[in-house]
């Protein structure tokens, strides 16, 4: 029975894991999975080209390793994902951005 | 005219030289028009800092030149970009076909705007919002 009970219960905290994209949750009780919006900034800011000379928009994809933040984190779309990787190892080949911090 | 390309081209100069930034970009717009194309734009941005190292310059001049043309004109700018010294680093993106894409995403989404509320109730005043927002971007 009290086995059972507390089966039960972890089952309750993994479905709580599942739908953590639906429910912030604040601080560390809430498991390894992190709230996140799962948008696109660029769809709904309508943008159709990401320029790779616009350093302040794209040093906010790049966190502080220098490595691209990846879709499964930021919740950008596949179109706008790709045109955004290609802006920034452009503007890496011209020194705008790093290619590694250290 | 419809098949011209264009092509941004961002280059670094030696911030020791400085006072060569415009000779130099004199002297490029120069190649590109003698080559048969034309540099639409021609943009300083001025001195930044280097995200790395380049031939151990920590900082350095850009410059931005928007050039309109074949290819062929392309291909003697960075030969001449090589050569000098003074050009620590260029890149050269071409534009004109992400530019139309764009633009036809923008005409797309213009039109499905222009359509939708047509659909509902509340028309006119919908449509019209959509519209000027649409002319605004």
């Amino acid at each position: 029975m009290a086995t059972n009970y507390e089966d039960r219960v972890r089952g309750g905290g993994y479905d709580g894991d599942d739908d953590g994209d639906r429910r912030p949750m604040g601080g560390r009780g809430g498991g390894r999975r992190m709230h996140r919006r799962r948008v696109c900034r660029f769809c709904i800011d309508k943008v159709d080209l990401i320029d790779f000379k616009d350093v302040r928009l794209l040093q906010n994809y790049l966190p502080e390793r220098g490595k691209i933040l990846p879709r499964r984190i930021s919740g950008n779309c596949a179109t706008h994902q790709r045109m955004l990787a290609e802006a920034i190892k452009r503007a890496r080949n011209i020194a705008l951005l790093p290619y590694t911090t250290d | 005219m419809e098949n011209k390309r264009q092509y941004e081209v961002v280059f670094i100069v030696d911030p020791t030289a400085d006072d060569e930034v415009s000779k130099l970009t004199e002297s490029f717009t120069q190649i590109i028009t003698d080559q048969g194309g034309t540099v639409t734009k021609a943009e300083t941005m001025g001195k930044r800092q280097l995200a790395y190292e380049i031939l151990h310059h920590k900082d350095g001049t850009f410059v931005l030149l928007e050039i309109e043309g074949s290819g062929r004109e392309i291909a003697e700018l960075e030969r001449r970009m090589r050569v000098n010294d003074r050009v620590l680093r260029y890149i050269t993106v071409r534009v004109d076909e992400d530019r139309r894409r764009a633009e036809k995403l923008k005409e797309r989404r213009a039109r499905k705007a222009a359509n939708r509320p047509a659909r509902g109730t509340q028309a006119r005043r919908g449509a019209a919002m959509d519209f000027a927002e649409a002319a605004g971007e």
